[in-house]
């Protein structure tokens, strides 16, 4: 039967109400669907700590270890190399020398070296720009990457610069120094990197 | 209409036949449809070649980090005729993004984006923009080194956006790292949604191309000029005339497609690169890392910025631009023939700096170009060329004198 003393004004806000309440609905069915993307339980569960023995590492080699996927980079730098990251010549060409931006590395790295050990840089060997691995390139009589280069990492994808701090250059893509992961010392020649080690002596 | 058949016992039920007029055999299209109208095809017959041999591809691949590798090289050495389709599908990635290329380029130079074709123009760019997709998470699939430190470069693209990139980028990735887990979402997007949405914008295109009518060289609306049954007099009927003439193209288009698959599959090292050959390792970035061919121009955008946001930023814009086609043309005529000298440069400049932008993708941004002048700076003078012609674009086509177009169509055979 039709009716011609219909309430339009009703029927527009109940078909506005039943829309939003399907809409809501439609929402809440979205969450599972976008919720399942998220890092897995499993995925969240692994990344334990490694444990390297780097007594092997000749003065200005570097090697690299995994951690939770990720190549870690130990550096022993020799004193010429140490000498060289405090200078002006190298500094004032640096985006954060002091490394005062502290999500890069944990409170006992924020130092000009970087490092717990002067001798030892430890960095995740991800670049800041968009991930690449940069590559070690050490030597300092190359014109390759300009004045003031004094050895350091290289990224390949974009040419992002680093030093041998893994402190960044200006005027390259990467925004931020390279990351120094939580790591502390076992003993002289052992360190266990992805966990803070605790300030008690028997944190080994 | 109602005859005693099998057709007619059908169109009373689903109208097959009444479909095939409207979009075959009673579609008019301009009669004047040069060399450069045969790409939309070719990306038809482009897009059943993905289809088909990407299902094959499907039945023999394993979408795990640890089995992804070896299944490919299981199609390629031990599935019979797996090479084949495989190069069939990888050649066909880069086929369908030089035929969409001179697609756009036709829809450029004869203003088809132009009213009344806005949301044609705009359906292919999303088209556009899931091919690119479809490309990006295929690439994936093989797990080889390209394609892991590829994904790499490009995911961390949302760790650019302030605030939110951090946590943006573990959802993407499934995980901290690209992992197992990346691949597998990937590939269940690539083998099923993108496809399915692909369809859809593909007939979507079609419907839309369809309902306003096919743009010309001339840039001249056929349906202006309509005789008395109302059929536009310099049209012809789209089936048999373009039916046919196509299927000439295309037996053409396939000779290379198949000379290229047969002969040059890794295309010189473009198509398939070198260390894409080499299983993923998560700890070593290869020395020269590039995109695939298609993607560089867009990646020479991004290198050209010395900023991670801006650069990204810079990234999508060059894209996004072009949706904006439609009303950043002001001219009142729409095919370049008619338009002035300054839109013709323009034009010309566009394209050489879109081709030399994907050179500078591929080369290392210190390498030297030209003597002095090395592919960082030579892709930073393209990237502002490259957007020059848009932001010129509104001034440039309002204010030039323009010929007038005719009123029917010029052919010239």
């Amino acid at each position: 039967m039709i009716r011609d003393d219909v309430n339009h004004g009703r029927r527009r806000l109940f078909i506005g109400l039943t829309a939003a309440t399907g809409a809501v609905g439609a929402v809440g069915a979205a969450v599972p669907f976008v919720g399942s993307w998220m890092p897995s339980a499993k995925a969240r569960a692994a990344g334990a700590p490694v444990t390297v023995d780097i007594s092997k590492l000749a003065p200005g080699q570097k090697m690299t270890v995994e951690w939770r996927g990720k190549p870690v980079w130990i550096v022993r730098r020799t004193p010429e190399i140490l000498e060289t990251l405090k200078t002006d010549a190298l500094e004032s060409h640096l985006r954060d020398p002091m490394s005062e931006q502290i999500t890069q590395q944990p409170t006992y790295a924020q130092n000009e070296v970087r490092a717990i050990k002067d001798e030892y840089l430890i960095l995740v060997g991800i670049c800041t720009h968009l991930g690449c691995s940069p590559l070690f390139k050490p030597e300092v009589d190359t014109a390759e990457f300009g004045d003031n280069w004094f050895g350091g990492f290289y990224c390949p994808c974009h040419g992002s610069k680093f030093d041998l701090a893994g402190r960044v250059f200006q005027g390259v893509p990467a925004p931020l120094n390279l990351e120094v992961p939580p790591h502390y010392y076992v003993s002289d020649s052992v360190v266990t990197i992805g966990e803070d080690g605790t300030s008690a002596e028997g944190a080994a | 209409m109602s005859k005693n058949t099998l057709m007619g016992w059908v169109d009373k039920r689903f109208p097959a036949t009444k479909m095939f007029k409207e979009h075959m055999s009673e579609y008019y299209a301009p009669k004047n449809l040069n060399f450069w109208y045969f790409f939309g095809v070719f990306s038809m017959i482009v897009l059943v070649n993905q289809l088909l041999t990407g299902i094959w591809l499907t039945m023999f691949y394993e979408p795990s980090a640890d089995g992804a590798f070896d299944a490919v090289q299981y199609i390629m050495y031990d599935v019979e005729y797996g090479a084949i389709l495989r190069y069939l599908h990888s050649t066909g990635a880069s086929a369908f993004f030089v035929v969409v290329y001179l697609h756009m380029f036709r829809g450029l130079m004869y203003g088809s984006y132009k009213p009344p074709r806005e949301l044609v123009w705009i359906i292919g760019m999303f088209i556009y923009l899931v091919l690119m997709a479809e490309a990006f998470f295929g690439y994936l699939l093989p797990w080889g080194q390209m394609s892991y430190w590829g994904a790499q470069v490009i995911f961390n693209l949302a760790s650019a956006i302030p605030v939110y990139g951090a946590d943006l980028l573990d959802w993407v990735r499934g995980d901290f790292l690209i992992s197992g887990a990346t691949l597998n979402r990937y590939f269940a997007l690539h083998v099923v949604a993108l496809p399915v949405i692909l369809l859809g914008l593909v007939v979507a295109h079609i419907i839309a191309l369809h309902e306003v009518g096919s743009n010309n060289p001339d840039g001249v609306e056929i349906k202006a000029n309509k005789d008395e049954n109302g059929i536009p007099r310099d049209g012809i009927p789209f089936h048999p005339y373009y039916s046919v003439h196509d299927l000439q193209g295309i037996v053409l288009f396939l000779f290379v497609f198949i000379a290229v698959t047969f002969f040059f599959p890794d295309g010189g090292g473009y198509f398939l690169e070198k260390p894409n050959f080499e299983p993923a390792n998560g700890l070593k970035t290869p020395e020269h890392i590039a995109p695939v061919w298609y993607f560089t121009p867009f990646y020479a955008i991004l290198r050209a910025v010395p900023d991670k946001l801006l650069g990204v930023v810079a990234m999508g814009g060059a894209i996004a631009c072009l949706f904006l086609l439609p009303w950043l043309d002001r001219s009142p005529v729409k095919s370049m023939r008619y338009k002035g000298f300054l839109s013709k440069v323009g034009l010309t400049v566009f394209c050489v700096c879109f081709v030399i932008l994907g050179f500078c993708g591929v080369k290392s941004p210190d390498a030297y170009f030209l003597p002095g002048l090395t592919w960082k700076i030579t892709g930073q003078i393209c990237t502002v060329l490259y957007f020059l012609w848009f932001i010129t674009m509104p001034f440039i086509s309002k204010a030039e004198k323009t010929t007038t177009p005719p009123t029917r169509l010029t052919v010239s055979h």
